[in-house]
């Protein structure tokens, strides 16, 4: 319960962060909403020698309309993420995905900008993060640069930020017109998705248009059902119309066998979540 | 060691702690708030929920230097006066509480709960509370609490 | 003193059956609870333990000297260094008299029996600093092979204590037509198999955690003339009386106090190293210590519970009348026989037969040595087990046959007009209705619609499907009748005692030797006493869980307090009342015969005098005026031993929807209709319920303790031991009929684990019902959506199968290091992370 002991800087700019991590290099680790790394300290299964707080930096913490974009900065709580009325409407999957995160005390402290870079896939993030196609602003040394979602996760717990980088915002395309949903199945309310579902779907005269397509838990990152999105375009809205594509849903994906299931039965639910994700985000059910 | 100054239940505190301290330990073994509790290692349970800056946070999940300014109410400065917090007293009235180790957690959260939605549903207490685990009430007259305390009518 | 007042217009209102709210309220709403964790002494030192990550290991060296040099470290300790000083935990339970038992050492010195077991000790200044340098502790391990699954132990093709020889424990038995209380159940099964019905299946009893939510926390304080052990255990008084037994202190130098304690539902019935390691340390260092446990130490380590293979053979006639009943059990304890240890699955031996009239009966349990943590009573102890076979059992001779569950159970239940009735297991049922519980039930959860739904249901082929579950369960409790404990080879006696002390100003201090844990002593017996005492409830103090105030009682468990230790306190009352007549008499200027005793006044029979027990405690106070040669105190004590257990029963349904697409189950109503006998307080009894229940679903849905290959328990956390939450459960409908039980004066019955009890079976054949139409014959606990998937889908062999040994990664511990997660890549954080 108790952790390693560690210094603690709390920088209250970008830079002074980045003067951090360029100073201490693998050493530090960064706090952000801390929602996962406490119990990773507390654990001991993280030693950090220097910890840096980047909650001071109030610049990271802005969310901002801007236009055709609205970007979340990398601090911004989930709390404040269900508070805002622009994604709310614009961004409905981010919401209702945010709304499944954790419980209501870890969402008042939690980031959406520290959940994609710590990387469980198994977190309810990453999969909204990329059906929504996301762009990732990275701030380091060199200055600043964006990467894809679909480039952003690189494997179990790592994505494409350096170690001397910092993730500062996260820039989502408006989904006006778009109907979302996300499925999460757990066996008990507190416990990490199973697996999940996330889905954006446009809709035209009862004809999928278009379908974006997230998993949680169905591999060492969250994944894009692909085959899924690509057979859905064309297909009417209806349960029937739906199932052959909802059925590729597990392809291209390496599950994982744990106690709440093995990959096969996982690779079951992500065909049935699909489903049912598709048809309620298409307003079919 | 950091220096930290923040206001627990109406009183201002201040002290040099290790960074690694954790704000559950701080109000526990520095200030003798030890309504709040530790239940778990992996901010499942719930049992050290207290307010920060007016919101419920797992207490365990937060470092006693990120509280640093901050104002916390724990289960000690709930009452006023003497006067229990409504939601105190239809713990007290729906007996939604048997050990009693869940408690502290489970009241600040249910204010908290009640502070965004002050009349939810059913569904919504139980989903409001599921960062809490209670063991002895099977959690049926804590959701009566909580609806008490909205001042809904419930039955049996 | 001498009072004359009026009689009494209107009788005052009874205490007992009131819904009182609880006095034990106000300090833990407030947040001005005791636990043990909160006590700090100047000077104390705090323990971190070194625990072994290997199930079985020969200790080839341990260098503490990083640890030693550590800053602000004390001491450094190892099995080596404690040797003797550190005592030995007891088997208070050797089930045969030739019980294979292996000495349980606190801290082992040469050898580790499962992962977790305490290796070394860190003495220092402050629980960080102990916990740094334990990390420093260098430990060489041989690794040995491992006896993990239970019937492979059984078969003793891996030794967990090369030394025994075998892993075979015990082999207890029981035979009605040995005892004379029943036929041959063999003779029954093979006239069954010529024309009758024999039901042969094999049910598992998951490994459970009791996960109470206090963990577990010791502070010992060796100065001054007593040495004073704080500790968040059920049973104060049995630890102390094992530390005397072990240590060479003697009984009085120790003192044991249990100050508020956070839930125990068996998990607390324990001596345990740690508490022993506390002392042994304390004793050493002459100072103040503290241990408290971390919630992964407590789920590794604290005692398990469950964990049985059960083996029935039902014999039947034709039209359902059951002739014979033969239980073959396997029960895995652990690495040693804990305190109550092999005694737990003994318990069940009563209970397997159940409500039903069986003529004959077989029972027999080996229990069995392994490499994981050691097992002992959960909520139920026994019971929870036993009902869950033959209430499985009954439901399978129903389908069988091809009636209602509840029709066959009622053609072979004992009918109401039957009490007393002796079972064949040698028990005497003193009261009951089984029938009226389960009409009431019945109409309660509207039984015949939910049967016409389900049908509906099952024709539209419905991907939702409904499932109805029944179990009408009976239990022994009031944990108590020496000598039937004693008949067992129990260890102890099973009494309980009480004091009521008069205060010089009209209060009542009660003194208990019950050790309440969340269970509300202090209202339910504040009830108890206003009723019989006739003074007012709040007037009422109940002290308990101190050695040096209770000085005697044999503590909290086996839903014992009220049917006991409440009956305790009746008889002192009652003395309290016999002494104080005399004095009333002599105040009175009355013959003592004359003097009636009635709601807390003594009475001249046919005049309006009349002197309050208050007034009399006060006479006894000041003893300026008592009667030649009384003793000037009312003060008594009673200690109670029952003759006889009593026998709680009631019908559970549960209706449940299962969503056949995903195997995910939903529960939609649950109804149960108790019979607990007389109640002293329905709010706490509904209470009781509601938490039982729930606990009892979430071994049918949730819970299991997960080990891997190598005997590393997975479901080390909160994040993969599945307790429920309040999203995840719903509001119960809870009835009671009430037959008095006739062997307490009140005519309680206990009620703390009837709920547990209950609900597993009604759960699980709910689960079943819903899906028997895809030929599923049998799922596996607890019922996972992935298993109740995989049993639709091919009637049953994946329902079966064992829960995969893995963990998630997220920040578990028991995914730490050595891999056991089946993820393809590694699982530790990496770069600079947020």
């Amino acid at each position: 319960m108790i952790p390693t002991q560690f210094a603690y800087v709390a920088p209250t700019s970008v830079e002074e962060a980045l003067a951090a991590l360029a100073e201490h290099g693998d050493e530090a680790k960064i706090l952000a909403g801390g929602q996962s790394l406490l119990p990773v300290l507390r654990m001991r299964l993280n030693a950090p020698e220097v910890v840096i707080d980047i909650g001071k930096i109030d610049s990271l913490r802005e969310i901002r309309d801007e236009g055709d974009t609205i970007s979340i900065g990398a601090m911004a709580t989930y709390a404040q993420i269900l508070g805002d009325a622009g994604i709310r409407d614009s961004l409905s999957l981010l919401h209702k995905a945010i709304t499944e995160v954790a419980d209501p005390q870890i969402r008042h402290r939690g980031t959406l900008g520290g959940a994609l870079v710590h990387a469980d896939p198994a977190g309810d993030c990453g999969a909204p993060t990329l059906a929504l196609e996301a762009d990732l602003v990275i701030q380091g040394p060199g200055g600043e640069r964006t990467v894809a979602a679909t480039e952003f996760f690189e494997d179990l717990f790592t994505t494409a930020v350096g170690e001397d980088e910092i993730l500062t915002a996260i820039r989502f395309r408006k989904h006006d017109g778009w109907g979302s949903h996300y499925e999460k199945f757990v066996r008990v309310a507190h416990q990490w998705p199973i697996v999940s579902v996330a889905a954006s779907v446009k809709v035209e005269g009862g004809t999928i248009s278009e379908a974006r397509l997230g998993l949680v838990n169905m591999g060492s990152t969250a994944l894009r059902a692909t085959a899924t999105e690509q057979a859905l375009v064309g297909q009417p809205a209806t349960e029937d119309g739906v199932r052959a594509a909802c059925d590729l849903a597990a392809e291209g994906t390496n599950p994982p066998s744990d106690l709440n299931g093995d990959a096969a039965y996982r690779s079951h639910l992500a065909t049935v979540l699909t489903r049912r994700a598709v048809l309620k985000a298409a307003g079919s059910s | 060691m950091t220096r930290i100054e923040l206001k627990v239940d109406g009183a201002t505190v201040s002290d040099d702690v290790e960074p690694r301290m954790l704000l559950v330990q701080y109000l526990r073994e520095k200030l003798g708030k030890t309504g709040t509790v530790i239940g778990c290692d992996t901010s499942n349970c719930g049992a050290c929920t207290v307010h920060l800056d007016g919101r419920s946070v797992k207490s365990c999940n937060v470092l006693a230097v990120q509280a640093d300014g901050a104002e916390v109410t724990t289960i000690e400065g709930l009452a006023t006066d003497g006067e229990l917090h409504p939601v105190q007293a239809a713990f007290h009235e729906c007996h939604a509480l048997q050990c009693g180790f869940c408690t502290p957690g489970m009241i600040m959260q249910s204010v908290d709960l009640l502070k965004d939605n002050p009349n939810p549903s059913e569904a919504e207490i139980r989903v409001g509370i599921e960062g809490n685990l209670c063991r002895c009430t099977g959690y049926h007259n804590i959701v009566k609490a909580v609806q008490t305390a909205a001042g809904q009518k419930t039955e049996a | 003193m001498t009072a004359t007042q009026d009689a009494p217009t209107t009788e005052p209102r009874l205490e007992i059956g009131r819904d009182r709210r609880r006095k034990e309220d106000q300090r833990l709403i407030t947040g001005r609870t005791k636990w043990t964790d909160n006590i700090q002494i100047n000077g104390m030192l705090h323990l971190a333990m070194v625990r072994s990550p290997f199930a079985h290991a020969k200790i080839t060296n341990i260098d503490v000297s990083e640890a030693k040099a550590s800053r602000n470290v004390v001491d450094v300790l190892t099995g080596a260094d404690l040797a003797e000083t550190q005592g030995v935990l007891i088997n208070a339970w050797p089930i045969t008299p030739d019980q294979v038992t292996p000495t349980h050492l606190p801290v082992p010195a040469d050898r580790v029996s499962f992962a977790g077991e305490i290796v070394a000790v860190v003495v220092a200044r402050s629980q960080a600093e102990a916990r740094d340098a334990a990390e420093l502790v260098d430990v060489d391990y041989e690794e040995l092979p491992a006896a993990l699954d239970l019937k492979e132990a059984a078969a003793d093709t891996v030794l967990a204590h090369p030394d025994l020889g075998t892993n075979k424990s015990a082999l207890w038995k029981f035979d009605s037509a040995e005892a004379g209380t029943g036929g041959d159940v063999e003779e029954a099964i093979s006239k069954a198999r010529e024309g009758g019905v024999v039901i042969e299946r094999e049910f598992r009893q998951q490994r459970l955690i009791p996960a109470f939510m206090e963990p577990r926390s010791t502070v010992v304080d060796p100065t001054g003339e007593q040495l004073t052990m704080w500790s968040a255990t059920q049973i104060p008084h049995i630890l102390r009386f094992a530390l005397a037994a072990t240590t060479g202190m003697p009984e009085s130098k120790i003192r044991v106090i249990a100050p508020d304690v956070g839930g125990g539902f068996g998990g607390k019935l324990q001596t345990t190293p740690e508490e022993w390691i506390t002392v042994a340390v304390a004793r050493r260092t002459g100072k103040p210590v503290k241990f408290t446990e971390t919630r992964s130490e407590s789920l590794m380590s604290a005692h398990h519970g469950r964990d049985q293979w059960q083996k029935l053979t039902l014999a039947a006639e034709k039209d359902g009348t059951v002739t014979g009943l033969k239980v073959e059990l396997l029960a895995d304890l652990g690495s040693y026989v804990s305190l109550v240890g092999g005694g737990v699955p003994v318990l069940g031996a009563f209970m397997f037969n159940a409500i039903y009239k069986f003529p004959a009966y077989h029972f027999a349990c080996q229990t069995v040595l392994t490499n994981k943590t050691w097992t002992d009573a959960y909520r139920g102890a026994g019971r929870p087990e036993a009902t869950f076979g033959i209430e499985r059992i009954m439901d399978e001779l129903a389908l069988e046959l091809g009636v209602d569950p509840l029709e066959v159970r009622e053609k072979n239940w004992i009918k109401a007009e039957e009490f007393p009735f002796t079972t064949v297991a040698g028990l005497e049922y003193d009261s009951g209705n089984y029938e009226a519980a389960t009409a009431k039930a019945k109409e309660m959860f509207g039984y015949d619609e939910l049967r016409a739904e389900q049908k509906q249901r099952r024709e539209s082929g419905d991907k939702v499907q409904l499932g109805i579950g029944v179990s009408t369960f009976t239990e022994m409790c009031g944990l108590a009748p020496s000598r039937v404990l004693g008949s067992l080879d129990y260890g102890a006696g099973g009494w309980e005692h009480a004091s009521v002390r008069m205060l010089a100003t009209g209060k009542v201090e009660i003194v208990t030797g019950a050790s309440a844990h969340g269970q509300g002593h202090e209202t339910a017996f504040s009830q108890i006493v206003a009723d019989r005492l006739g003074v007012p409830f709040e007037d009422v103090e109940v002290l308990h869980g101190d050695t040096q105030v209770a000085a005697k009682g044999l503590d909290t468990y086996g839903s014992r307090s009220l049917v006991v230790g409440g009956e305790a306190l009746v008889k002192a009352t009652d003395k309290v009342v016999e002494k104080a007549k005399p004095v009333a008499a002599h105040l009175l200027e009355a013959n003592v015969e004359d003097i009636e005793f009635k709601a807390g006044s003594f009475g001249v029979r046919g005049t309006d005098a009349a002197v309050s027990i208050q007034d009399v405690a006060g006479a006894v106070f000041v003893a300026h005026n008592l009667p030649d040669g009384m003793e000037p105190s009312l003060d008594s004590d009673a200690t109670y031993d029952p003759i006889n257990f009593n026998y709680p029963h009631g019908t559970h349904l549960c209706a449940m929807e299962v969503d056949t697409e995903t195997g995910q189950v939903k529960m939609r109503k649950y109804t149960c209709v108790d019979d607990i006998g007389n109640v002293i307080n329905p709010l706490i009894v509904e209470g009781q319920v509601h938490g039982g229940l729930v606990q009892g679903i979430a071994q049918a849905l949730w819970e299991e303790a997960v080990y891997d290959d190598s005997g590393t328990l997975v479901s080390a956390s909160f994040v993969d031991y599945l307790v429920p939450t309040a999203a995840d459960t719903i509001n119960y409908d809870v009835g009671h009929n009430t037959t008095p039980s006739l062997t307490n004066t009140l005519g309680t019955k206990g009620v703390g684990e009837a709920g547990t009890i209950a609900s597993t079976p009604a759960v699980v054949n709910s689960v079943l019902d819903a899906i028997r139409q895809f030929g599923v014959k049998d799922i596996q606990m607890p019922c996972t959506p992935e298993r109740v998937w995989k049993a639709i889908q091919d009637g049953t062999a994946g329902a079966t199968e064992d829960t995969v040994g893995a963990a998630a990664a997220h920040f578990d511990p028991a995914t730490d290091g050595e891999g056991q997660s089946q993820r393809h890549d590694g699982n530790s954080s990496e770069g600079a992370g947020q």
